[in-house]
């Protein structure tokens, strides 16, 4: 007995609402942005879903467009994270809801 | 791929998940998060895609957690209170949730069982990236060198 393709995507969806979650109801600017990697780690177990479920092609696009994702979602770890120290420094918090010196 | 593997691996990946989203202290939600990076990799192991799940724990695991160990610790102050909860996001995460449960219940041509295929082997990827997908791999290693230069620009000192 194999697990459906129905099975992996509802795990992924959970997986995509609790980063969601994270992302909207925490304060605090590094859990944004563990929200925002998990809503990532989502998206890459859709891709491999799919990919290991549907007709298998000459090339495997599934596979690639994962790898390629992981690589960028690195690379914004690393550029969230420093603006998170780079906000840390000018105000002193890092709480998303004190950083509101552009509200009108 | 057994169905018993899929469930523990499902419980350990969403639990962990779900505890690095509520947790109160921010280092234990870290922690949580590997612990959740790992349930994706064992997932992708599961699903027949080895190297994504190597990659998987080798970037995430390896580098994306100790650098929000690293910044966890160089943000820190005691006293900083991490609560405040947001009420309005998880009642937008629960409608999103039973919107994509539905739809996918919706949808019956999901409910299908894998296809037999060879395995993937490292040497096929890494012919497809070097034919297929040379132009994205430049442009990955372009945006990798960016987020590099981008992110020492972000925590460098500033002389004045």
């Amino acid at each position: 007995m194999m697990p459906t393709l129905t099975l992996f995507l509802m795990v992924s969806a959970a997986l995509f609402c609790i980063g969601l979650l994270a992302a909207l109801s925490r304060r605090h600017a590094i859990f944004i942005l563990i929200g925002i990697e998990l809503m990532l780690a989502a998206a890459n177990l859709n891709f491999i879903a799919f990919w290991r479920f549907g007709p298998q092609p000459q090339s495997p696009t599934g596979v690639m467009v994962a790898i390629f994702s992981i690589a960028i979602a690195a690379a914004e770890a690393a550029v969230g994270l420093a603006l998170v120290i780079a906000v840390y420094r000018h105000y002193r918090t890092t709480s998303v809801d004190k950083l509101n010196q552009l509200k009108g | 791929m057994s169905t018993a593997a899929f469930i523990v691996i499902a419980i350990l990946t969403l639990a962990a998940s779900l505890a690095a989203a509520s947790l109160p202290k921010l280092i234990h939600a870290a922690l949580c998060l590997v612990v959740a990076f790992v349930g994706i990799a064992a997932f992708f192991f599961l699903l027949g895609a080895e190297f994504v799940g190597l990659v998987q724990i080798f970037v995430y695991v390896g580098a994306v957690a100790v650098l929000i160990v690293f910044t966890i610790l160089l943000t820190r102050r005691a006293d900083e209170k991490t609560a405040g909860f947001n009420w309005v996001g998880v009642v937008i995460a629960l409608a999103v949730f039973a919107g994509l449960i539905w739809t996918i219940l919706q949808t019956p041509s999901l409910a299908v069982s894998p296809p037999l295929m060879e395995p993937l082997t490292v040497k096929r990827i890494g012919e497809v990236l070097m034919t297929d997908y040379v132009w994205p791999l430049q442009c990955v290693g372009l945006l990798l060198t960016a987020a590099l230069i981008g992110g020492l620009i972000l925590v460098m000192e500033e002389k004045r």
